[in-house]
């Protein structure tokens, strides 16, 4: 009696255990999340110019305001005359201001350099087509000379469609994330074409063709080589193929797409093989015999019955080996070639979502907009990859509806 | 000369081995078309191995080995460049337990017109329907062919499966112990059907139920740790067993 009832207790326990433990780890998860798009979303309303800082013009200039690549070019030289940005004629004088140092001496600025804003707006005065970049803590206070050019926010389409990645320009730092997105695509794109059905081909082989023996060998040996940490990988396609591509395809660089879409296939086919593989050999030899006794070869056996029984299972290692692909860091850091710009064919350098968040976060200073534009970019990864696994869910669904499985 | 000739089935010397495991010793039966032969005795003595043979079922399993003569419409079938795939749309095979596809009704039972190339719907759709109704399903699934065949129950599953098994026309069929997942209704249901189809196939049938067999069957053969004790008809087998063993094993002194 008592027995029993401290067994039912036991019982009562564990179940509670697994019960808390399961909530924990949702509450973990959606805190995750959460967090991850409330850093990524405090870039959309950000001012583009750098923080701390404002851009002044002569009053009597009619451009009241800049878009952040117009500011680079200026700031760049690509940019001279007002001309170009919508105003009235007349030679750009960019001024940063360390400059003022330079036309004024020390004492000049009296003590604490209280005369500093002053100065500044003498200067600006002087220089009908001045644009001046100054610290807000020394501007000097917008008046009938002096204009500061009200701050643009940036804009999820500045960030979606924008072509240019510099994070670090000053004054306006650049958060085009269009190179990257591409960059991700291109790679994770060529590895995944180059990787289902090379991996699904080794499943299917170990799972219905080869003998025991060779399968009792490859298997352990396929999922050794999926916990190999990617820096291995990395550091295989540094060594062999990065020169290898360079020579044979008579490439200024060898770290280019290409190199990265080849590593990141190496690395996603032992998960797809063993979870295809697993997906294949958990089908009941009864489907199999059912097959065959009806007089289906074994081809039509595999691709009638065994593949159609393991769908859920194949997709399931589709989905984990395109995760593999678009989320993997390290190894595309090392081969890619990290060129934040457009890319245009599989031979250019290129960078991916990840290696620019494993490359910049530390970095970025925690309050400021690279930082969250990081985070952007995180949740555009996590988009992604929610995207390719709701695409699985559904594409089964339907199958299942419309065969009534 | 003339009487094997009626024989559709016939082995000779027949010595199977799982490995080291010699798991059928020394057989000899013949078997005339258009009959229904029962297979009996305690398990594990090799019923379902001797089954498998006839449409090397057991070529599946790694490390067989067969010795002896297996004759199906006088074809040695173990012969050196038999098209096995040929020799299973003759010899049909239904199994202990219900296994249809993940496909619909209509899919399960067309299957075997599908690997065989047929493509023509018609032609198709007909010999399912007249496949159904000779498994006696016909009228229980007509309006839902292209339902998933695991809505349906077990014992309409399993006519399912011998439906799909007599759709590519075989001249045999096995049945391994096809009522034994099944309640009474379906049993008595699935043993009419062998009855019917006795008119057009030969069939080969293993059962624990001895009611069963000596109800359905015309020919009865007794297994006994791989040895077919004794095989004659089944009137005979039931009513003046020759051998103890037969006797025992019938009368439930044993096993
Ligand atoms: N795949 C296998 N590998 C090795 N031995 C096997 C294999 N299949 C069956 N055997 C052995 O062969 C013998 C005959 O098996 P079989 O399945 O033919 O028995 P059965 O008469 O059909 O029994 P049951 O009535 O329980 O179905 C058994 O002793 C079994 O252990
Ligand atoms: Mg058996």
């Amino acid at each position: 009696m008592l027995a029993k009832r401290c067994n039912k207790l036991r019982e009562r326990i564990v179940e509670r255990i697994f019960s808390v433990s399961g909530a924990i780890t949702t509450i973990a998860i959606v805190l995750i999340v959460v967090f991850l798009f409330r850093e990524g979303f405090g870039l959309f309303g950000s001012s583009t110019i750098e923080n701390g800082y404002s851009l002044f013009v002569n009053a009597k200039n009619d451009i009241s305001s800049l878009s952040p690549t117009d500011t680079k070019r200026i700031f760049d030289g690509e940019i001279t005359d007002w001309r170009d940005v919508g105003g009235k004629a007349g030679e750009i004088k960019v001024f940063r201001f360390d400059e003022i140092f330079n036309l004024y001496s020390e004492d000049a600025f009296g003590d604490n350099y209280a005369l500093l804003p002053d100065k500044l707006a003498e200067v600006i005065d002087n220089n009908p087509t001045i644009i001046a970049f100054l610290p807000d803590k020394y501007a000097p206070k917008p008046s009938s000379v002096v204009k500061r050019l009200t701050d643009r926010r940036i804009t999820a389409a500045d960030f979606v469609l924008g072509t240019q990645w510099l994070p670090t320009a000053t004054p306006s730092p650049l958060y085009g994330m269009l190179p990257l997105i591409l960059g991700t695509l291109l790679v994770s794109l060529f590895a995944v074409i180059l990787a289902l059905p090379l991996g699904l081909g080794v499943a299917v082989y170990l799972s219905e063709l080869s003998d025991n023996r060779i399968r009792r060998i490859m298997k352990p040996a396929v999922e050794l080589l999926a916990g190999i940490p990617s820096v291995v990988y990395g550091f295989f396609g540094l060594a062999v193929l990065v020169p290898l591509v360079q020579r044979t395809f008579a490439l200024p660089v060898g770290e280019t797409a290409f190199s990265a879409g080849i590593v990141l296939a190496i690395m996603a086919l032992p998960t797809i093989i063993s979870v295809a593989e697993d997906a294949l050999r958990s089908i009941s030899p009864a489907m199999r015999e059912a097959s065959l006794a009806l007089g289906a070869t074994k081809w039509q056996t595999i691709y009638r019955v065994v593949i159609p029984c393991a769908k859920s299972g194949l997709l399931a290692a589709i989905v984990l080996g395109i995760g593999r692909a678009v989320g993997e860091t390290m190894a595309v850091l090392m081969v890619s070639g990290n060129a934040a710009v457009m890319p245009h064919s599989l031979f250019e350098s290129v960078r991916t979502i990840p290696a620019t968040i494993a490359a910049e976060l530390g970095e970025a200073p925690s309050d400021g907009t690279h930082y969250q534009a990081l985070f952007m970019l995180g949740c555009i990864l996590f988009i992604f990859t929610s995207i390719v696994s709701i695409a699985a869910e559904i594409i089964t669904k339907k199958h299942h509806t419309s065969k009534e499985l | 000369m003339k009487s094997t000739n009626n024989k559709i089935i016939s082995a000779k010397h027949i010595n199977f081995f799982y490995k080291e495991f010699h798991a059928l010793k020394d057989i000899n039966l013949e078997i005339s078309s258009q009959s229904v032969t029962a297979f009996i005795g305690p398990s594990g003595c090799g019923k379902s191995t001797f089954l498998r043979l006839f449409n090397r079922m057991n070529d599946l399993i790694h490390g067989t080995r067969i010795e002896g003569l297996c004759l199906v419409e006088g074809e040695n079938i173990y012969a050196k460049g038999v098209d096995t795939d040929r020799l299973r749309k003759k010899v049909g095979m239904v199994f202990q337990k219900p296994n249809p596809f993940p496909k619909t009704i209509f899919e399960n039972v067309a299957y075997g017109l599908r690997v065989n190339g047929m493509g023509d719907k018609q032609f198709i759709s007909q010999r399912v329907e007249t496949s159904l109704r000779s498994a006696a399903l016909w009228e229980e699934v007509k309006d839902k062919l292209h339902k998933s065949a695991y809505a349906l129950s077990g014992g309409q599953q399993q006519r399912l499966c011998i439906a799909r098994a007599l759709a590519v026309e075989p001249s045999i069929l096995l049945m391994d112990e096809p009522a034994s997942a099944l309640d009474p209704i379906s049993t008595a249901r699935i043993e009419e059907l062998i009855v019917r189809l006795k008119q057009n196939y030969t069939i080969l049938i293993v059962t624990h139920n001895m009611q069963q067999a000596s109800r359905i069957s015309d020919q009865t053969g007794f297994f006994m740790m791989g040895e077919l004790v004794e095989f004659g008809s089944t009137k005979q087998i039931f009513t003046a067993p020759e051998r103890e063993q037969t006797y025992n094993y019938i009368s439930g002194h044993f096993g």
